[in-house]
Parts: structure tokens; C-alpha cells; sequence
């Protein structure tokens, strides 16, 4: 058989489904290609041997009627894992260990997959570029000195280079979907609410939404149909049926009315991005959907306000690592607060703490009001641009990012230039839209460009229906030579 | 809103990390930077707009109060830097 890790997870459950091939050798293919990289850094956690068990025992009494049956799928290191270690990319948790499974990798493990690994990620998901986790930096597929994006970097590394079949991210101001365009993969960002987050490690939690990052838009649709799912222990998670989105994709989007907002359009855009826009409406008009120009004001607007808000809530999320319940405690200190202070400013790396200090000064007596406050303000105009738009819309067309992946290093010392990249994504968040990001052509230099489709909020099926038919006719093939093997 | 060394100390203060005099320079001009740039909201007008806090439409579910796991003492003891028997140990705080 061809090379099983070069398929999509859909051809692999397929095969499975079939009996054409084992879980055990999808398993061990996929340990193989994880054992053979020298270089890309995306797995804090190998669990080779554990899912080599649990592909055997599958294989020994199949339960075929799943969704993902036998599927080893390795994870972002932010979500918990029963007795695997859970590191969110940062010192503090080096030891941690948790005694619970987060809801979504529940889910998946109810489907019939199991865990091959933990990711690498931004420390605490903060971070555009994968520079800041405390196991180091994560190296994009695509080429040799550059970053993956992030927060969720290792699970689009790992994923481009044929090291786990599917994955699963977060996406608070566009982890998913930014790694996702910088690695030439399919991210999506469901509605706020779809998917619980319970168990996965909180940064900001009105921000915060898990999704799938995936070889294609059909399994893209599989991996949302194994993971959304009402929680009772998620307070914001939504009451609603489960969708079949996989059985029902299609790519007839004849009719459907398009919006492109004129506020994507920024200052130094590279050509190549404006083209593959322009080509993204090429497509979607010839399969019969409609172009409609509209207007998002506040656009600009979006980055300041998210970089109050995410900031101010992801302050209060961390007060909890205290050194005291669990995670690491600094040996220095002569009193109890000496003690936490020590133990946070050893534990936390430079890009968190800058946060919280950010964050904890909004919150802050006689600042709330002037900044916290304002911020939130300005989400409610965000929201409401998005809400008068899609009066006359279906879904919204813009790039995914302002620029293809960049260089390791190049913007770690400039925090503003490294925010600058989720200008498109942010947005979204903000509103709690689902959103996806589809490999849509190369620049210069044969990097991955995506284009980004918002949606209306819990109506993913039309989403992942016009991703999937301009995927159809773009036919993006990836080539990567695998340097991180010599 | 200008940012300087004192008030850095004192929101790190807030936070409970210890900032060392070494990274101060550092912070101080990233978050100076960070909070110009933040400061464009101050070119809109919001007077007549109700602050955002939950993107639902719904209000968040309560529920009852009733315990729904529990007796785990020692599982979540079993984290704890420093522990001893069925309690968490810190540095003395009464003399």
C-alpha cells in the first residue's frame, strides 16, 4: 500500500471501516515518521508505546460503527490527559499530571480514536510563532528556519509533516487558524460555545474554543462531528442536537451570497495575498455563489480591544498557579509571598508574564473603566458589524493571515509586529463566529497562503460546504521533501 | 498613559511576580509600545454603547446545588509540590 500518513483521516477511517488496514499498522506508520524527525520539535510527549496497545486492542475486537475507529491522534499540550502528563508549553506545569480527561479528547476516545502525544505549543497559548514555549521553539515543515505560527504550532508541524493523521487546537485570537495558513492545512475555529472547554487549560475564557486542524475540509467536518457536544460542566457550552457534518457536506454553493469586507484590505498587504483573495472570489463565483462588497468599520479596532480583553481575562485564569495545589513552587523565599512571587516569576516565561502585568493593570483600580470597560464596548460595535453583515450574507471572505510564515526570530523582539499577525483572525473570536482556514496557494518562496471563510454563528455546515468547494478547485498539493528526516 | 519603572513594580506587585531590576528597562518599553497601541480606542466614541462580557445570547445556566463527585482527596493531593499527609504545606505564615 501507498504510503498510509500521506492520507487523509477520512481515507484512513475509510480503510479501516473496510479492514483493509489495521490500526495497528496506521498506528506504528505514523511512530515510525514521529521516531524518524530530528528536527521539527513538535511533540513535548511521545505516548509511542501506549497507542501501540491500545491499536492492538482495537484491532483484536473493532468496533467499526464509530466515528474515527482505531485513529492514533496526537493533541495541543493544553488539553488534560488522564495520567499523561499536561504541560500548556510552560515550566510551571512540567510536572503536571492530571487525573481527569478534558471533554473533547473524551469525546474523541468515545469515537474510537486514541492519543499518540501531546503537542507543542505557545506557553499558556500565548503566542503567534511557536518562540515561546518553555520546550522550545517549534520548526515549520514548509522550511527549515521557520515558525509554524501558534499558539498552536506543534499540532500544524506535526500534522504537515504526516506525524499524526488529525489534530486538535485552540483558538483564542486565531491559534488554529493562523498555524493552519503557515503550514498549508485546514483550521477551524467552531462558534464560541460548540465545544466544551472543559479540561483543556484556560488563557481566556470568553475567547477560548477548540477546534480541528486536519489534511482536508471533509475531515475537518468528521472531526467537529467527534468533538462538539453539550457539557454540563462547561457553563457557556450550547444545548443544541448533534449535526452530522460530514454526511452532509457538499460543495453546491450555488446562490450563496459571499461577503468581502474592504477593511481586510491593509496598509502593505503583499501582492501575492491580494491574488489569492481575488482568486478565492474567482472560484466562488464560478461555483455559482455571489460576490457582495460589505463593510466591517471597527476592523481596526479589533487587535486593541482583544489585547485588553484577552489579556485581562487570561490575568485572573493564572492567579491560580500559585505554587501551592500543584505545578512547580520555587525553592526561593523566605514568606508566603515571597513564595508566590518567586514561584511565578520563575514559573511563568516573559511573553505570559507580560500578559498578566498587562492585564492585571486593566483590571486595576482607576484603570478598569478606561480600558476593560472600553473594551469590551468596542467588542459589542465588532459584533455588531458582523450582525449587520451577515443580514445579507452567508459567509465571509478574507486571507487568512497579512503574511506567509516567517522567519524564527524575526519578530520575537517587536511584541506589536508579532500581535499585527492575527489581525484577521482576531475578529472573529471577538464576535464568537466560526471560522476556517484552507490552504489556497503559495507565495514567492512556495509558502503556504490560506484563505480565511467566517460564518454566522452554529452554522458550520454552510461553512465547511463553501470551504469544501473551493478546496475542490484549488487542488493546493503540499511536496515537502521531509529535510527534518536527515 | 505613560508606563514607568514604578508603576511596572507596583501592577507586578498586583500580579505577585516578582519583576527583577534586570528585565525592568525590558517591560518597560514593550509595555509602553504595547499601550499606545492599545490606546487607539480612544479615537472611538462609545458613550451610547452597552459593554460586551458574554458572546451568548443565553445567560449562563445555573445548576443545582448537589455534589457530583468528591472523595479524592489524594488524587489531587498527589500534584502538591510539597504535601504532607492529607495537607498542603507552605512556608509559615504565623509566627
Amino acid at each position: 500500500m501507498s504510503d498510509i500518513t500521506k492520507k487523509s483521516l477520512t481515507e484512513i477511517v475509510n480503510l479501516i471501516k473496510k479492514k483493509e488496514v489495521k490500526s495497528e499498522e496506521v498506528t506504528l506508520s505514523f511512530i515510525k515518521n514521529i521516531d524518524k524527525d530530528k528536527k521539527l520539535n513538535s511533540f513535548i510527549t511521545k505516548c509511542s508505546d501506549q497507542a501501540l496497545i491500545r491499536a492492538k486492542t482495537f484491532d483484536k475486537k473493532p468496533n467499526l460503527e464509530k466515528l474515527i475507529p482505531g485513529i492514533p491522534i496526537a493533541v495541543k499540550d493544553l488539553f488534560c490527559t488522564q495520567g499523561v502528563k499536561t504541560t500548556a508549553g510552560s515550566k510551571m506545569l512540567e510536572n503536571f499530571t492530571p487525573n481527569y480527561e478534558s471533554t473533547i479528547t473524551e469525546n474523541l476516545w468515545n469515537e474510537g480514536a486514541f492519543l499518540l502525544g501531546k503537542l507543542n505549543c505557545d506557553e499558556y497559548a500565548m503566542g503567534s510563532s511557536n518562540e515561546t514555549s518553555y520546550y522550545g521553539n517549534v520548526i515549520n515543515p514548509v522550511a527549515e528556519n521557520t515558525v509554524p505560527g501558534g499558539s498552536s504550532g506543534g499540532s500544524a508541524s506535526a500534522l504537515a509533516a504526516d506525524l499524526t493523521p488529525t489534530t486538535i487546537g485552540t483558538d483564542t485570537g486565531g491559534s488554529i487558524r493562523q498555524p493552519a495558513s503557515f503550514t498549508g492545512t485546514v483550521g477551524l475555529k467552531p462558534t464560541y460555545g460548540l465545544c466544551s472547554r472543559w479540561g483543556i487549560v484556560a488563557f481566556a475564557s470568553s475567547l477560548d474554543q477548540a477546534g480541528p486542524m486536519t489534511k482536508t475540509v471533509q475531515d475537518s467536518a468528521l472531526m467537529l462531528e467527534a468533538m462538539a457536544s453539550f457539557d454540563v460542566k462547561d457553563s457557556t457550552s450550547i444545548n443544541k442536537k448533534k449535526e452530522n457534518y460530514s454526511k452532509k457536506l457538499t460543495d453546491n454553493i450555488k446562490g450563496l451570497k459571499i461577503g468581502i469586507p474592504k477593511e481586510y484590505r491593509v496598509e502593505g498587504m503583499p501582492r501575492e495575498i491580494d491574488q489569492l483573495w481575488e482568486n478565492g472570489k474567482k472560484i466562488l463565483k464560478e461555483s455559482g455563489a455571489e460576490i457582495v462588497d460589505i463593510s466591517l468599520p471597527n476592523t481596526k479596532y479589533a487587535l486593541p480591544a482583544y489585547y485588553i480583553v484577552a489579556p485581562a481575562e487570561a490575568s485572573s485564569n493564572l492567579a491560580r498557579y500559585d505554587g501551592v495545589k500543584y505545578g512547580f513552587r520555587s525553592s526561593n523565599g523566605n514568606n508566603l509571598i515571597e513564595m508566590y512571587e518567586n514561584t511565578r516569576s520563575e514559573g511563568f516565561g516573559d511573553e505570559v508574564k507580560r500578559r498578566i502585568l498587562i492585564g492585571t493593570y486593566v483590571l486595576s483600580s482607576g484603570y478598569y473603566d478606561a480600558y476593560y470597560i472600553k473594551a469590551q464596548k468596542v467588542r459589542q460595535l465588532i459584533k455588531n458589524d458582523f450582525d449587520k453583515s451577515f443580514k445579507n450574507v452567508d459567509a465571509i471572505l478574507t486571507p487568512s493571515t497579512p503574511s506567509s510564515a516567517f522567519k524564527i526570530g524575526e519578530k520575537k523582539n517587536d511584541p506589536i509586529s508579532m500581535y499585527l499577525n492575527d489581525i484577521f483572525t482576531v475578529p472573529v473570536n471577538l464576535a464568537g463566529l466560526p471560522a476556517i482556514s484552507i490552504p489556497a496557494g503559495k507565495d514567492n518562496n512556495n509558502y503556504p497562503l490560506g484563505l480565511q471563510f467566517i460564518g454566522k454563528a452554529l452554522d458550520e455546515q454552510k461553512l465547511l460546504n463553501i470551504a469544501y468547494a473551493v478546496e475542490n478547485k484549488i487542488n493546493f498539493k503540499q511536496n515537502l521533501n521531509k529535510w527534518w528526516e536527515r | 498613559m505613560s508606563i514607568d519603572k514604578d508603576k511596572i513594580k507596583h501592577v507586578s506587585k498586583l500580579a505577585r511576580i516578582s519583576v527583577n531590576d534586570k528585565k525592568i528597562d525590558g517591560l518597560t518599553k514593550d509595555l509602553t509600545s504595547i499601550f499606545k497601541f492599545i490606546e487607539q480606542l480612544n479615537e472611538l466614541n462609545t458613550d451610547k454603547v452597552e459593554p460586551l462580557s458574554s458572546i451568548l445570547n443565553e445567560p449562563l445556566r445555573t445548576r443545582e446545588d448537589k455534589i457530583t463527585d468528591g472523595k479524592m482527596r489524594e488524587k489531587i493531593l498527589e500534584n502538591s509540590p510539597q504535601k504532607n499527609e492529607e495537607f498542603f504545606i507552605v512556608p509559615k505564615v504565623i509566627e
